[in-house]
């Protein structure tokens, strides 16, 4: 393999593009954007990458040419954070409906307000229902390698959906550190050129984004529900084929000293690294803990997390975005309902941490580890805890 | 593993500076990591910026809060920011000042090993700005064996190519007026 080289996460993603040989690429090149969009606009400009690269006026114009793009037949890319993807948020939904393959990166950035472009969850939270099916990146190298799973995935003609990469903003979007690269030529070992079923073709003519009336409109829902939940097997299946090519393996759910773990902390994202370095040096003052994150997001890996979680006692999950009004952060509340039909469950303790670029670090983890440990001995604790709130 | 911490001011370049020295850890075969700490760039405010570099691959993205190394590269931040806050037990303070050792520790009760080099008037000897981001690196390099010398050359070059020698100058100078002091 390849040797690793030195890069900023970002700029490693825009290479990912790159190697999948894109053929349009649509963004609003402004705050809350990352280096993402602005090294693909320099890798298009100096003739690195043959693709259209169109600075377009917002994000909603971004995701509308997108639509036309992946329905013109075209492989076709965007990425934004945070109030973009908010403004986005009308369009998102036309994507999956009209079943075109597009792949965004999504450097989670928080919502305002109060005014703030700090990494959290909670952008990619407010688009959960929207049927785009979503990963989450832990460090650059998965952000590189989710990316060229993302094509393959979205274009597969078993799912048609469009799919959403997350890496963290700044604590791995801004991050310099070693990635083993790919080139176009060794990408087209997993990643063939896109051949699309059907296209805007004026030869051709067919209708895209049709009326739903109430006589269809359920049964297009359920449509799209069926696809998405089909697209799980894909999903597996082409991490698979990944890790045959290139030696790196991936799966919707990864488990770190679990096997006879008392508590288990849950995790998504980049935080699962400082969580992995928490459970070492908790497990070295003799506590038994161990670490589950989600890898996939969407489609809920929910057959999946049955499985892992069993014989688990006690799990806490740290949410990195909040529900408000309602029972805490939503991996909490999606992991609970997984569970409540199912026999033999944890108990299970919902934490909040990490808003608006508030570090995590590993004695963030040490005090939910101690806290839900001291819930679960009282078999009881709060509908959920935001962690590290200053109250004096 | 060893964490790093550069202070500067918005504009001098201490992210860069964390970049280089992870790129030039990772093309020795090292892992690193090298971010900024995260907030609005603004010209002239104080700024911070980490690296890591360690044998072993690097699992945490928690800010650095107890580095073994300290850089300064704005000697007007003495006063205003505790440079020292956190710095391991034995660690190392590397400022740019024109005053000397025992001044310094005086004014600022830095008790810490210290190297200090005029790396402001190197750099504005060799770059023509006060900007000591690269010098410092020089310095930090030979006070501290964290990299070969050698290995930052290809990502200065990279970085800044018509400007790279007057900065590899600069680095190099600085390099030889600074002492070992691990």
């Amino acid at each position: 393999m390849a040797k690793k080289i030195g890069i900023e996460v970002s700029l490693a993603v825009s290479e990912a593009v790159r190697a999948a040989d894109v053929d349009l690429i649509a963004a609003y090149p402004i705050t809350p954007q990352t280096h993402i969009v602005e090294h693909l606009s320099e890798l298009v400009a100096d003739g690195k990458l043959d693709a259209e690269f169109v600075p377009v006026e917002s994000e909603h114009t971004a995701m509308s040419l997108c639509i036309g793009s992946s329905a013109a037949g075209a492989r076709t890319y965007t990425a934004t954070s945070s109030q973009g993807l908010a403004l986005m948020h009308e369009i998102l939904y036309i994507a999956p409906a009209l079943r075109m393959p597009i792949v965004m990166t999504l450097a989670n950035r928080s919502l305002s307000g109060p005014i703030s472009i700090w990494n959290d969850h909670s952008d990619v939270m407010t688009e959960r229902d929207s049927c785009w099916i979503q990963t989450f990146a832990e460090n650059g190298q998965e952000a590189f390698d989710l990316t060229l799973h993302a094509f393959k995935v979205a274009e597969h003609p078993d799912v048609l959906l469009p799919v959403m990469v997350n890496l963290d903003g700044f604590t791995l979007s801004h991050v310099v550190e070693p990635i083993e690269m790919m080139t176009q030529a060794e990408a087209k070992k997993y990643l063939k050129p896109y051949k699309p079923k059907l296209t805007l073709d004026t030869k051709h003519p067919i209708t895209m984004g049709g009326v739903g009336l109430p006589a269809v409109y359920t049964e297009a829902k359920k449509q799209y529900e069926t696809a998405i939940t089909a697209s799980k097997k894909v999903i597996i299946d082409e991490w698979k084929e990944f890790g045959k090519l290139y030696g790196r393996h991936y799966k919707p759910i990864e488990t770190y000293k679990t096997k006879g773990a008392e508590i288990v902390l849950m995790t998504m994202g980049s935080i699962s690294e400082t969580a992995m370095t928490a459970v070492d040096g908790m497990r070295d003052k003799g506590i038994s803990v161990g670490l589950m994150r989600f890898r996939l997001w969407r489609p809920f890996p929910l057959q999946e997390f049955q499985r892992a979680v069993k014989g688990i006692k006690t799990l806490a999950v740290v949410d990195r975005a909040i529900s408000y009004g309602s029972q805490g952060g939503p991996v909490y509340m999606e992991v609970k309902s997984a569970l409540y039909n199912q026999k033999e469950r944890p108990q299970i303790f919902g934490f909040v941490a990490g808003l608006g670029g508030r570090d995590v670090t590993t004695d963030t983890f040490e005090e939910i580890v101690t806290k839900a440990t001291r819930y679960a001995k009282k078999g009881k604790g709060p509908v959920y805890e935001m962690i590290g709130v200053r109250e004096k | 593993m060893i964490e790093i911490r550069v202070h500067g001011r918005g504009g001098q370049g201490a992210v860069t500076s964390t970049e280089l020295l992870a790129l030039a850890a990772i093309n020795e075969g090292k892992y690193a990591q090298a971010f900024p700490s995260f907030g609005p760039e603004r010209r002239g405010a104080p700024v911070m910026a980490f690296t890591r570099i360690s044998d072993k691959p690097i699992r945490t993205r928690e800010m650095v809060y107890t580095p073994d190394i300290v850089v300064v590269l704005d000697p007007t931040l003495l006063q205003i920011v505790d440079v020292t806050t956190g710095l391991k037990k034995d660690g190392i303070v590397i400022l740019n000042t024109s005053k000397d050792e025992k001044t310094i520790r005086k004014t600022f009760g830095i008790k810490a090993k210290l190297a200090t080099i005029d790396a402001t008037d190197i750099a504005m000897r060799n770059l023509g700005l006060p900007i000591t981001n690269t010098t410092l690196l020089g310095s930090l390099i030979k006070a501290c064996d964290v990299i070969k010398l050698k290995s930052i050359e290809a990502p200065l070059q990279k970085r800044f190519g018509r400007i790279a020698e007057k900065n590899w100058n600069a680095l190099k100078e600085a390099y030889s007026k600074t002492p070992n002091i691990q």
